[in-house]
C-alpha cells in the first residue's frame, strides 16, 4: 500500500534535530545540568541530614492544621512515614520528595502564566492546545531518550521529563479557571475602569484560584508518577528500587517499595487538595 | 445642556458589517438584515439625550436590544457606528486610557446579577471603583463606608457578599457604584433578580436617595410598572429599535404605535394578576420562640385581629386570633399550640386573582401566599378590590 510514495525520515530527521540542539545548546544545558544537579542533590542531602522524627512531626503537625484540626492525614502520615523510615527508604524518600517539589515548582511558575496567556488570546489556545495534548500523550519514555542526550543521567533529566509530562494540567486548568469566570464579574472589573493587569490580579486569578489549585494538584500527582520513570536514567530515589526489583522478578522489594510510592503519593494529594478547599 | 447624548449608536454583530450597516440605512428590518447578511442587529441607530438628575428607562422585553445599548454607553460592547458623548468627550472614539478614566470617573454601572466579587468583604466590594484609580487605602475606605451608610449596609462591611440576601447584595453593588461619585448610574435590570416585595422596596430607595443624590440614571427593565414608577422619562425598545421616547404618562397616554400601545393596554386584571402581584407583608411571629403574650402584642401594635404563625423557617403553622390570645393569657397558657388555628386556605404565588376571590370572601382572616410551605405574603380584600379598580399602587410587579 502507498508504495508510491518513499518512506519519509522522520527518525533520522529528529535524530538530526537532537544532535543539532544538543551541540548547538550545550553552553545552556551544562551549566543547567551541573549548577541545577549540584543543588538538587544537595537539597536532597540536607533534607536526609534532618532527622526522621523532625520530619515526621512536622508533616504531622502541618497535616493537623492543613484538614482544620483533624486527627486522620496527621496519623496516616505518622504511620506511613514511620513504615518508611523501618524499610530502609529514607533516604529515596528525600530524593523523591526533591525531585517532585521542584519538578512540580517549575511546572507551576512555567504553567500558570502559560494557562493566563491561552485565557486571554484564542490564537494562544488554537496553538497551544494541540502542544498539550501531544505533551500528554506522547509515551513518557520517549522523552527519556531526548532528556539523557541533553542532561545526561540522574535527577536534572527527571526532571525535565517530569516537565513536559506534568505541566499541561496545571496550563489547561489555569485556562479553564480564568475563562469560567462569569462574565458579569469580569464587566463589573471593566465598569470600574480596571486596567488588564487589575482585572487579572484582583477578579480573574481569585476567582480562578480552587480551578488552578485543582491542576497543580494534578501537577504534583503526574510528576510524581513520574519517579520510577525518572530511575530508568538514573534519577535516585523510590524508583529505583522498583526497578532493580522489576529487573529480579523480586516481588517483595518491589511491593515494599510501590507502597512507599502510594504513601507519599496520598500524603502529597490530601495537602494540596486541602490548601485549595480552603 | 444634557449630560449624556447617545446618537444613531448601532451595533451588529456577525461578519458581514460593513452590508449590515448599508441594509440599516435602507431601513430594512432586524429580521430581513439576518436573511440577508446572516447578522444580528442588536441596536439600530437609537438617539437620546438624558438630562442632568434625570432616572431615563430604557425598557424593552428580552432580545429587545436594552442590554446591548447600555453596554455600549460604556463601551462595555463596541460600538459599530454612532456616538455617545459625555461632557463633549465622544466615548465611542476616545482610546483605551480616555476610556478607562471616563469609566472611573463618570460612569458606574449596576447588575442585574449585582456582580459583587465573592471573594471580597462587603467593604472591599464598595472600595473595588477607588482600589483601582489608586486611592490610598484609608481614604477610599472611609468613602466606601459613606456610601454603605446611604444604602444602609453600614453594619456589615465584614461580611462577605453570600452573608447576604438579595436585596442587600444589591444595595452592596449599589454602593460600589456610588462610591467613586460618577455623573452617571448604569443599572441594568438592577431589581429584576429580587423578590417582588423586596423590588419595590429597592424602587422607593432609590427614589429616595436619588431625592438627595441628583445623579443621572440610565436604568434598563423590563418591567412595564417599575418603569413607570421610577422613570422621569421612558424609552421603549423593539427589535434594536427605540419606538417611543416620553414621560410615562405620556407613553400610557399616547402609545407611538400598536407594539407600545399593546404593552400598556388595560386587559382584564384579574386574568393577568396573581396572589404574587398583590399580595402584602405579612405580620408574623416564631412558634418556637413566642407565646400568646407577644402575639397580642404584635396585634394590637398592627391594628390587626389574627395573626399568622411560623416556625424559624418561615414555615407556615397556622393562626391565632386576638380572642383566643387574650383568653390563653388569662388561663396563663404559655404556649401557642394551644390556641394554633390550623385549618387555613392557602393559595400558592402564581394562583390568578380570579380564582382568589371565592376563597377570600369565605375566609375570616387574610389569605395566606405560601411557596413550598413558606409563608412569603398574604391577601386582604382591599388590595383584591384595589388591583381591580386598577389602582397600580398596590400591584408588586405585572
Amino acid at each position: 500500500m502507498f508504495d508510491f510514495i518513499p518512506q519519509i525520515p522522520l527518525a533520522d530527521w529528529v535524530d538530526a534535530a537532537t544532535n543539532f540542539i544538543t551541540s548547538t545548546f550545550s553552553f545552556v544545558f551544562n551549566p543547567i545540568r551541573n549548577q541545577f544537579g549540584d543543588f538538587m542533590s544537595w537539597t536532597a542531602s540536607q533534607l536526609s541530614a534532618i532527622p526522621p522524627f523532625v520530619i515526621v512531626i512536622l508533616v504531622a503537625v502541618c497535616a493537623f492544621f492543613i484538614t482544620g484540626k483533624r486527627i486522620g492525614l496527621a496519623a496516616f502520615s505518622v504511620v506511613g512515614l514511620i513504615l518508611i523510615d523501618n524499610q530502609g527508604l529514607w533516604d529515596q524518600l528525600m530524593s523523591t520528595f526533591t525531585l517532585v517539589i521542584i519538578a512540580s515548582l517549575l511546572s507551576i511558575i512555567i504553567g500558570v502564566p502559560v494557562g493566563i496567556l491561552m485565557s486571554k488570546s484564542k490564537t494562544a489556545e488554537a496553538i497551544i492546545l494541540p502542544i498539550l495534548d501531544f505533551m500528554q500523550t506522547m509515551p513518557a519514555f520517549v522523552y527519556l531518550i531526548p532528556a539523557v542526550a541533553f542532561f545526561s543521567i540522574g535527577m536534572v533529566p527527571g526532571v525535565f521529563a517530569s516537565l513536559i509530562f506534568a505541566t499541561p494540567p496545571t496550563v489547561r486548568f489555569t485556562n479553564l479557571g480564568i475563562r469560567q469566570v462569569s462574565t458579569e464579574l469580569v464587566e463589573a472589573a471593566e465598569a470600574f475602569g480596571s486596567t488588564g493587569s487589575q482585572r487579572l490580579f484582583k477578579v480573574e486569578l481569585p476567582m480562578a484560584k480552587k480551578t488552578i489549585m485543582a491542576g497543580i494538584n494534578q501537577t504534583v500527582m503526574l510528576s510524581l508518577s513520574m519517579v520510577v520513570i525518572a530511575s530508568m536514567i538514573g534519577a535516585p530515589g523510590l524508583g529505583r528500587p522498583v526497578l532493580s526489583a522489576l529487573q529480579r522478578a523480586q516481588a517483595g522489594p518491589g511491593f515494599v517499595a510501590g507502597l512507599s510510592i502510594v504513601i507519599l503519593a496520598i500524603i502529597m494529594d490530601r495537602f494540596t487538595q486541602n490548601i485549595y478547599k480552603k | 445642556m444634557p449630560v449624556i447624548a447617545v446618537k444613531d449608536l448601532s451595533k451588529v454583530f456577525g461578519k458581514n458589517i460593513k452590508q449590515s450597516l448599508k441594509l440599516l440605512d435602507e431601513g430594512k428590518k432586524k429580521d430581513e438584515i439576518l436573511k440577508e447578511t446572516g447578522d444580528t442587529v442588536g441596536v439600530n441607530r437609537a438617539s437620546f439625550e438624558v438630562e442632568a438628575g434625570e432616572i431615563f428607562v430604557i425598557m424593552g422585553l428580552s432580545g429587545s436590544g436594552k442590554s446591548t445599548l447600555i453596554r455600549l454607553i460604556n463601551r462595555l460592547i463596541e460600538p459599530t457606528e454612532g456616538s455617545v458623548t459625555i461632557d463633549g468627550e465622544n466615548l465611542a472614539t476616545m482610546n483605551k486610557d480616555d476610556l478607562r478614566r471616563v469609566r472611573r470617573e463618570k460612569l458606574s454601572m449596576v447588575f442585574q446579577k449585582f456582580g459583587l466579587f465573592p471573594f471580597r468583604t462587603i467593604l472591599e466590594n464598595a472600595e473595588y471603583g477607588l482600589e483601582v484609580q489608586g486611592m490610598p487605602k484609608q481614604e477610599r475606605e472611609e468613602k466606601a463606608k459613606k456610601a454603605l451608610d446611604l444604602v444602609g449596609l453600614g453594619n456589615y462591611v465584614n461580611q462577605y457578599p453570600e452573608q447576604l440576601s438579595g436585596g442587600m447584595q444589591q444595595r452592596v453593588g449599589l454602593a460600589r457604584a456610588l462610591a467613586n461619585d460618577p455623573e452617571v448610574l448604569l443599572m441594568d435590570e438592577a431589581f429584576s433578580a429580587l423578590d417582588p416585595l423586596i423590588r419595590k422596596d429597592m424602587q422607593d430607595e432609590l427614589l429616595e436617595l436619588q431625592q438627595s443624590m441628583q445623579k443621572t440614571i440610565i436604568f434598563i427593565t423590563h418591567d412595564l410598572d417599575e418603569a413607570l414608577r421610577i422613570g422621569d422619562r421612558i424609552a421603549l425598545m423593539k427589535d434594536g429599535s427605540i419606538v417611543q421616547i416620553g414621560t410615562p404618562e405620556e407613553i400610557l397616554v399616547n402609545p407611538a404605535n400598536d407594539y407600545v400601545e399593546r404593552f400598556v393596554e388595560d386587559v382584564d386584571r384579574s386574568k393577568v394578576l396573581t396572589a404574587e402581584n398583590i399580595m402584602k407583608r405579612p405580620e408574623t411571629i416564631n412558634i418556637e420562640k413566642h407565646g400568646p403574650r407577644v402575639a397580642l402584642e404584635r396585634m394590637a401594635e398592627e391594628g390587626i385581629s389574627s395573626i399568622y404563625v411560623t416556625d424559624s423557617k418561615r414555615n407556615l403553622k397556622g393562626y391565632v386570633t386576638a380572642d383566643d390570645a387574650s383568653a390563653a393569657r388569662k388561663k396563663e397558657i404559655r404556649d401557642l399550640k394551644e390556641i394554633l388555628k390550623t385549618n387555613v386556605p392557602t393559595v400558592e404565588r402564581d394562583k390568578p386573582m380570579q380564582e382568589i376571590f371565592e376563597l377570600i370572601y369565605d375566609s375570616p382572616v387574610p389569605i395566606p401566599v405560601v411557596d413550598n410551605g413558606k409563608l412569603v405574603g398574604i391577601i386582604i380584600r382591599g388590595s383584591v378590590l384595589a388591583a381591580l379598580a386598577g389602582e397600580s399602587e398596590v400591584l408588586n410587579n405585572v
